[in-house]
């Protein structure tokens, strides 16, 4: 028997959306009615799939370099480090987007929004963070697109993000939108995030540091996973 | 309120662009000996299929242990255990598992038993899967655990089981599917419909 430490993960307190979330009407019939059961952060929980360069490949992190022409609409980098809550880089994390074209649709057969397919955009992209938790993703702006929500529904432009960060319990899928949208007031999934402040860590920002000139707009956006408690102590054969 | 935490947003109508993997549901190649197939169906609160989530799992080796560092028994290695150094064959074990639902709700999982998870009387686990469920309508991941209908012993002796009320303890052991060796069901029921009561979901 040896003794060995276990870390576990900060539990967040008003940061993520209630499940139960009736404005947003997709949420009726699949949100669970019962209360979660507290599980304890054991083995299983504290760690998580360590995905590596085998899911990359070179052409994945430039959205508008995978067919043979250029997709149109607005050439944008999106770059930011993935942290923890206490600051720490997280490095060597998968990260996986998708997101419609600069005319708000996807590349999919169940979006049936008149709106053109770009034949030179798919709209998915991957890339693994570097040693200090960098990433860095070429694309287009996505456009907005209306959905049956509710009268006159938009969804505000957004890219979805998936993350992994080093134990199941940082597991992460997001979409990150852009500054100064019109759409936001009315948007139910945006919405649904109950602390304001929370609500603007999904927001990028325009940086001219970023912005390549003659060729692409720059935006910063940093995503922060669960952080680490301290220590505990379990006891292991 | 834990300062700076990116929210979580629901994955939408769409993950399919982004997220299936080809050798997603293959957490080792099927003709691995000791394989085994987990399936099963995501309904909704109408008994409905859900036609569009993602569930992916993570779990132990046949022998207990995790490809982590933060496994003490790793010795602070990552990357993939081949079950090789398990008693298995030589083909990769990834542990982990990720599968799009098909038109009717199912998923398709392949992959190696767990073991039991080593510890004192307090901690030993019996063998689990952890599972997310990503879907449209499901603004943040929802958690569940998937234990064995053949590990009866394992699973009275479970800590976690042990605090799931009695009476739902059912909606988290899949099934051994009766004339298929080797090949277990289990159904995720977002909301309780006639299909069934409501799976058990943890807070992670």
């Amino acid at each position: 028997m040896t003794a060995a430490a276990l870390p576990s993960y900060q539990r967040p307190v008003g940061v993520h959306p209630p499940l139960d979330s009736p404005e947003y009407r997709s949420s009726l019939l699949r949100a669970p009615k019962l209360a979660p059961v507290p599980l304890p952060q054991r083995l299983t929980e504290v760690t998580g799939p360590l995905l590596g360069a085998e899911r990359v490949t070179g052409t994945d992190a430039d959205l508008t370099r995978r067919h043979p022409a250029e997709p149109l609409g607005e050439r944008i980098i999106v770059t930011g480090r993935v942290l923890d809550s206490d600051g720490r880089a997280v490095p060597d994390a998968l990260i996986e987007i998708w997101q419609a074209n600069a005319a708000g649709r996807y590349a999919h057969g169940v979006d049936n929004h008149p709106a053109p397919l770009d034949p030179n955009f798919d709209g998915a992209g991957r890339c693994l963070t570097d040693s200090a938790g960098r990433y860095r993703f070429v694309t287009i702006k996505p456009g907005a697109y209306p959905w049956r929500n509710h009268l006159n529904a938009w969804r505000p432009a957004h890219i979805h993000f998936s993350l992994f960060g080093r134990a199941f319990t940082q597991r992460l899928i997001t979409q990150m939108y852009f500054p100064g949208d019109p759409l936001f007031g009315q948007d139910p999934i945006f919405n649904s995030v109950p602390d304001p402040a929370a609500r603007q860590r999904m927001i990028c920002r325009f940086d001219l540091d970023v912005t390549q000139p003659d060729w692409a707009l720059g935006y910063q956006w940093d995503i922060v996973l669960r952080g680490r408690d301290q220590a505990v102590f379990e006891e292991h054969r | 309120m834990t300062a700076g935490i990116t929210p979580s947003q629901t994955v939408g109508p769409f993950l399919a662009i982004g997220l299936p993997w080809p050798d997603g549901p293959y957490v080792v190649d099927p003709g691995t000996d000791g394989a085994i197939t987990i399936t099963g169906r995501v309904l909704d609160g109408a008994g409905d299929p859900v036609p569009d989530a993602l569930v992916e799992s993570w779990q132990a080796a046949p022998d207990g242990s995790f490809g982590h560092p933060d496994d003490p028994r790793s010795g602070g290695s990552r990357g993939v255990v081949t079950p090789g150094q398990h008693g298995g064959g030589s083909e990769k074990f990834r542990g982990f598992g990720r599968s799009a639902t098909a038109e009717d709700g199912s998923y398709l999982l392949v992959t190696l038993k767990p073991g039991i998870l080593p510890g004192n009387e307090e901690h030993a686990q019996a063998p689990h899967l952890d599972l997310s469920v990503f879907a449209r309508g499901l603004l943040d991941r929802v958690v569940t655990r998937l234990y064995f209908g053949d590990e009866q012993a394992a699973n009275d002796a479970d800590p976690v089981l042990g605090t799931v009320p009695a009476g739902r303890r059912d909606t988290l052991i899949a099934a051994p599917v009766a004339g298929r060796p080797g090949s277990y069901s289990f159904d995720i029921r977002l909301q309780a419909s006639q299909a069934g009561p409501e799976t058990v979901f943890f807070d992670v």
